[in-house]
């Protein structure tokens, strides 16, 4: 077990792709989030997974529970705007019935979900019964109307013609059904970012079973950390069965070093935001909720 | 690893060392919580064989008068114009090492500050106050119910804090203490709390679980911020408790794996049957 003040525990990282055409067509990187939890599903670990889906307007995630590999594969693709996925989870194993819940989400959402495993205040049933959790990684997320206004206003397109956005290489792209690329430079979309971010001390989903994200890996490709028991039995008996094909993660660029940073510069940065809320006010602090 | 070797540890003390002696005081609460100490089914028969004595308990016990206890665990409000409970719960302070409040309406007072009286056979009784107004409380369990497992953890590391060897208390104490700030905080819950200490304090990032927890189901999310409906809020305080921002002890958390190890472990022979 390796335990790293950023990365958090993992047994093992590695680049990875799905193997299943359908999925990786759809996918954000490398298919590796809804593969797993189809996997999970037809192998009965789960009976179901709480997704981000399609909302009421364009690239407005809507949480529901996914009961078919049909219904999870309606979740793909990032979106970057709040999806609050775990105000499903007592409603999955009560409304649903599920015995064995499945997770997709960001880091934070991974902390509620942990948070609700060990204090499970009104939580009844729901601890034992949280079966697998696959969290993204995450720098921070966007209010929607902000992600309305760096679409629509700064990159100029209309929302209902995006195929994909994406964060990388310092800049914020849209990609439109017709092939056009717009970037936005990240110093423009800093100020649309959801506050309660800023404080956020996770980037790489150090709770989840299996975290996955696109830093790291060359396009196409996710990088995957598998954290716990769970995750690992998964994931060996996933990779054993050819759903994925995988690299050592020394041998892919840009590699570990890359998250690595991401991950020093975002909790840095926001252990620094905590510490000025110890002196927002004269001699009065805002609340720290890791004290 | 660390708390691996405590899961060890914990394993084979099989620490019927001492038992703690536990009593269950019943107040105004529709017994709801007593109904989840039980739905533990044979964690809390492991937990009554091996860690705790039940030393008091209406409808489980034959003793009238409040005994010394190491540990009273407290279900319901106290109304303040029945003598009798208010002698209880002050009497309970005085016999008791640590006094934890289960539930909403001990801690918060829940449903019951809505009462009004008008009840027979006593009509004149109508106020109702969480524990925590006329006594200093130790932890809290909010909950309307409170969870078993919640029940379950909190019975486990009690022990382990009175009990177990310096690296249990260790965990113990820091397993207790977001639950012991709680009881610290206040004796009001609502979904104010969430808006007051999280939401306007920019802390929110929409994750959804003060949805989930609620029992009454007055929060909705709109455009991914909790919104709730005071007309609908009981003032059970869950949802402050189940937010990540209200309080999340990352030492504690991120060792979700191991912990859940232990607590498991501790309770191992009572999962057979389920
Ligand atoms: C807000 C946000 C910020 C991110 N930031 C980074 C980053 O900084 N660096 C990085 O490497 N990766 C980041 N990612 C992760 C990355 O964009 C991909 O989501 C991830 O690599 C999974 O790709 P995939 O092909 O495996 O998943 P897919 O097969 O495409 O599945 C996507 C999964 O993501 C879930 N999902 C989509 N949108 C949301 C949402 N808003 N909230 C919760 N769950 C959602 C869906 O439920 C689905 O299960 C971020 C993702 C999000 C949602
Ligand atoms: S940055 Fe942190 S708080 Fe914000 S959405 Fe991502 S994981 Fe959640
Ligand atoms: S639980 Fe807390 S952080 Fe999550 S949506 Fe509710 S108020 Fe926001
Ligand atoms: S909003 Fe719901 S969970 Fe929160 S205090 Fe009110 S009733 Fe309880």
């Amino acid at each position: 077990m390796i335990e790293d003040p950023y990365l958090g525990k993992y047994l093992t990282c590695v680049s990875a792709r799905s193997t299943d055409k359908e999925i990786l067509k759809k996918a954000q990187d490398g298919g590796i989030a809804t593969t797993l939890m189809v996997y999970a599903l037809e192998q009965g670990i789960i009976d179901g997974a709480i997704v981000a889906g399609k909302g009421d307007l364009p690239w407005k995630p809507r949480p529901f529970v996914a009961m078919s590999r049909e219904d999870i594969l309606k979740a793909q693709r990032a979106k970057y705007n709040i999806s609050p996925q775990i105000s499903w989870l007592k409603e999955a194993t009560r409304s649903f019935g599920l015995d064995k819940v499945g997770i997709t989400g960001v880091c934070c959402q991974m902390q509620a979900v942990r948070k609700a495993q060990l204090y499970p205040i009104n939580m009844r049933d729901v601890p034992g019964k949280i079966a697998f959790t696959v969290g993204l990684f995450c720098m921070v997320n966007f209010p929607y109307d902000s992600i309305q206004a760096l679409v629509e206003d700064h990159a100029n397109q209309s929302l209902s013609s995006v195929k994909k956005m994406e964060f990388g290489k310092g800049k914020f792209f849209v990609h439109t059904e017709r092939g056009n690329v717009t970037t936005v430079p990240l110093k423009e979309t800093h100020k649309y970012e959801q506050p309660g971010c800023h404080v956020c001390l996770d980037y790489v989903s150090n709770l989840a079973d299996i975290s996955t994200g696109s830093v790291g890996s060359p396009d196409g490709w996710s990088t995957v950390f598998i954290r716990t028991k769970v995750g690992n039995e998964i994931w060996s008996k996933a990779v054993a069965e050819g759903l994925f094909e995988t690299k050592p993660i020394e041998e892919v660029k840009p590699g570990l070093g890359l998250v690595m940073k991401l991950a020093k510069e975002k909790i840095d940065k926001n252990r620094k935001t905590l510490e000025e809320r110890r002196n927002f006010g004269v001699n009065k602090a805002l609340r720290d909720p890791y004290a | 690893m660390e708390l691996l070797k405590k899961v060890e540890a914990t394993k084979e003390a099989k620490p019927v060392a001492n038992k703690i002696k536990l009593g269950h005081v019943h107040l105004s609460g529709c017994t709801g919580c007593l109904v989840s100490v039980a739905d533990n089914y044979q964690g809390f028969l492991k937990i009554l064989d091996d860690y705790a004595d039940l030393v008091y308990g209406l409808t489980l016990t034959d003793v009238r008068h409040i005994p010394e206890m190491d540990v009273a665990i407290v279900e319901g409000s106290v109304c303040i114009q029945d003598r009798e409970s208010v002698e209880d719960i002050k009497e309970t302070r005085k016999k008791s090492r640590i006094v934890v409040a289960l539930g909403s309406c001990a801690s918060y007072g829940n449903i019951t500050r809505f009462s009004r009286g008008g009840q027979h056979n006593q009509p004149q009784h109508e106020s109702y106050l969480p524990i925590g107004d006329l006594i200093d409380v130790d932890v809290y369990i909010p909950g309307c119910p409170p969870s078993p497992e919640l029940i379950r953890n909190v019975a486990v590391m009690a022990y382990l804090l009175l009990e177990g060897n310096e690296e249990q208390k260790a965990l113990a104490g820091r397993y207790l203490k977001p639950l012991m700030d709680l009881a610290k905080r206040g004796t009001t819950g609502c979904f104010c709390d969430l808006m007051n200490d999280v939401i306007n304090q920019g802390l929110c990032i929409g994750c959804g679980i003060c949805a989930a927890s609620c029992p009454v189901r007055a929060i909705t999310h709109e455009f991914g911020k909790p919104q709730g409906d005071l007309n609908l809020c009981i003032k059970c305080g869950s949802c402050y408790g189940a937010c990540p921002r209200s309080f999340f002890n990352s030492d504690v958390i991120s060792e979700f794996e191991a912990i859940s190890e232990i607590i498991a472990g501790a309770l191992k022979e009572g999962e057979k049957d389920d």
